[in-house]
């Protein structure tokens, strides 16, 4: 398969292939994606978040739904975790949107977290390019809002929208550590039921600690099941984003994302070639009985290490 | 190889069960592969996109409404429209011994009936994968 080629030119197969040799790391994909980085930026990615069942995957299909109306070309990327015991996943947003399944507007890859050295925002990171390219007007990416990696993942969109429910109580405190941080945009789902308002003004409080900040993150209520509000969802988007690009903070974000990741790049690449050299040489295990016997620290060891990788580089 | 195999996990017809499907997926979830759950109600169509944007190495359908004669073929023949001929086709549910050579000669390369191991079907998934 011609995956350039067929990339280029709609062909879903390529892109699926694409996202695959990405996520198993094969150095075609990056290859591919040094070359057509250049055709990127132009969609615009929408992360969703929140608690697990808060209905994530029903909002992104009304929202996909609502853009396709509007003839955009929409992308999904639904993220769930991947057993650390075996390994393998169920991955189940797609139940959610099966109406999307056959549009010929829209592609859905649903990904497993794998669990690899900062790996996941890393591979949704390239998924999101290889839809860029591909000509996705919006992209979203679904991830359940509870861990580092993935917040680190949403912090790639140009809006984060976090689904809250009501009922969370206390939840809201314990969701509030690090991760409330980076809504944009919240959106109380399932407000048919008892407590929404109530939710919707316990995250007002919350956003009041942050009264002086230039822009304030609206709260709207929805109802994702039966597609209530919406509409005043996606315009709240559409606000957030707006206010980006007149403030200036679009750049500012692009920047620190485009930064966390050569970063991230970077780390991983130092620890497979780290890997890969002791896989000849056993120079890890070799500093590792130095720094037993005491005769060097692991401060020196591990700059040694590091002498030792760029040595070879050279 | 050491990356996960991924099935899609799909119930296509009109029966509203779908707890036989939802065991399978978790034993192959538990087996160490990725698992994309389509829910119920699928049709054909919806079956072989979803295969092909989640580049699945195996479509697995279950069937207890008795259209199995009619939707794993049509499936087999989407993809192979689509040229997605590389992906591992098995279906299960309750499917009478008489149909299956016929279901076999169109190109579902098992079929799993009611009470077979899951052991079974992870095996016959390992082994006869098309693509490496
Ligand atoms: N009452 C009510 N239920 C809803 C609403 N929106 C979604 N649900 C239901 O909530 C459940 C979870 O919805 P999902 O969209 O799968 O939620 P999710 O956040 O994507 O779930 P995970 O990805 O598993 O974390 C489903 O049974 C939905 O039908 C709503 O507005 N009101
Ligand atoms: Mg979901």
């Amino acid at each position: 398969m011609d995956i350039k080629a067929g990339l280029l030119n709609g062909d879903k197969r390529a892109c699926a292939r694409l996202i695959s040799l990405i996520e198993n790391e094969d150095a075609q994909a990056v290859e591919l994606l040094k070359e057509l980085y250049s055709m990127t930026g132009n969609a615009r990615v929408i992360g969703i978040t929140g608690p697990p069942g808060a209905g994530k995957s029903t909002v992104t299909d009304k929202l996909a739904k609502l853009l396709r109306k509007r003839n955009k070309k929409v992308g999904i990327i639904a993220v769930d975790p991947t057993s650390p015991f075996t390994g393998g996943a169920i991955l189940g947003d797609r139940v959610r949107m099966s109406d999307l399944n056959t549009d010929p507007g829209v592609f859905i890859r649903s990904m497993g977290t794998r669990g690899a050295l900062g790996g996941l925002s890393k591979a949704a990171n390239a998924a999101v390019k290889v839809l860029d390219i591909f000509g996705m007007d919006y992209i979203f990416i679904e991830t359940v809002g509870v861990g580092q990696s993935e917040v680190d993942i949403v912090k790639l969109a140009d809006t984060v929208v976090m689904v809250m429910v009501p009922g969370l109580g206390d939840d809201i405190q314990a969701i509030k550590a690090g991760i409330m941080e980076i809504g944009d945009v919240f959106a109380v789902n399932k407000s048919d039921r008892d407590g929404a308002e109530r939710t919707a003004t316990e995250i007002e409080v919350m956003l009041d600690f942050n009264r002086g900040a230039a822009y304030r993150p609206p709260v709207v209520n929805i109802i994702a099941k039966d597609n209530n509000n919406i509409d005043k969802l996606m315009e709240a988007i559409d606000d957030h984003y707006e206010y980006m690009q007149n403030s200036g903070n679009y750049k500012i974000r692009k920047r620190n994302s485009l930064k966390t990741e050569i970063i991230d790049i970077f780390k991983y690449n130092v620890v497979k070639s780290i890997e890969q050299k002791s896989e000849n040489t056993n120079i890890i295990d070799q500093l590792v009985e130095l720094a037993l016997d005491k005769s060097i620290d692991p401060y020196t060891a591990a700059l040694r290490l590091l002498k030792e990788l760029r040595s070879t580089e050279s | 190889m050491d990356r996960p195999i991924r099935v899609v996990v799909a119930k296509p017809g009109l029966d509203g069960h779908d707890r036989g499907a939802k065991v399978v997926a978790r034993a192959l979830r538990d087996a160490g592969m990725e698992v994309i759950y389509t829910g119920l109600r699928q049709t054909p169509e919806q079956i072989v996109e979803t295969a092909i944007q989640e580049d699945a190495d195996v479509v697995a359908m279950s069937i207890l409404s008795g259209a199995h004669n009619h939707l794993f073929p049509k499936v087999v023949k989407l993809l192979n429209e689509k040229g997605a001929d590389d992906i591992l086709i098995v279906g299960g549910g309750v499917i009478p011994e008489d149909d299956i050579p016929g279901l076999i000669e169109a190109g579902i390369a098992a079929i799993f009936t009611p009470g077979t191991p899951t052991s079974v079907t992870i095996d016959f998934i390992k082994n006869n994968l098309k693509r490496n």
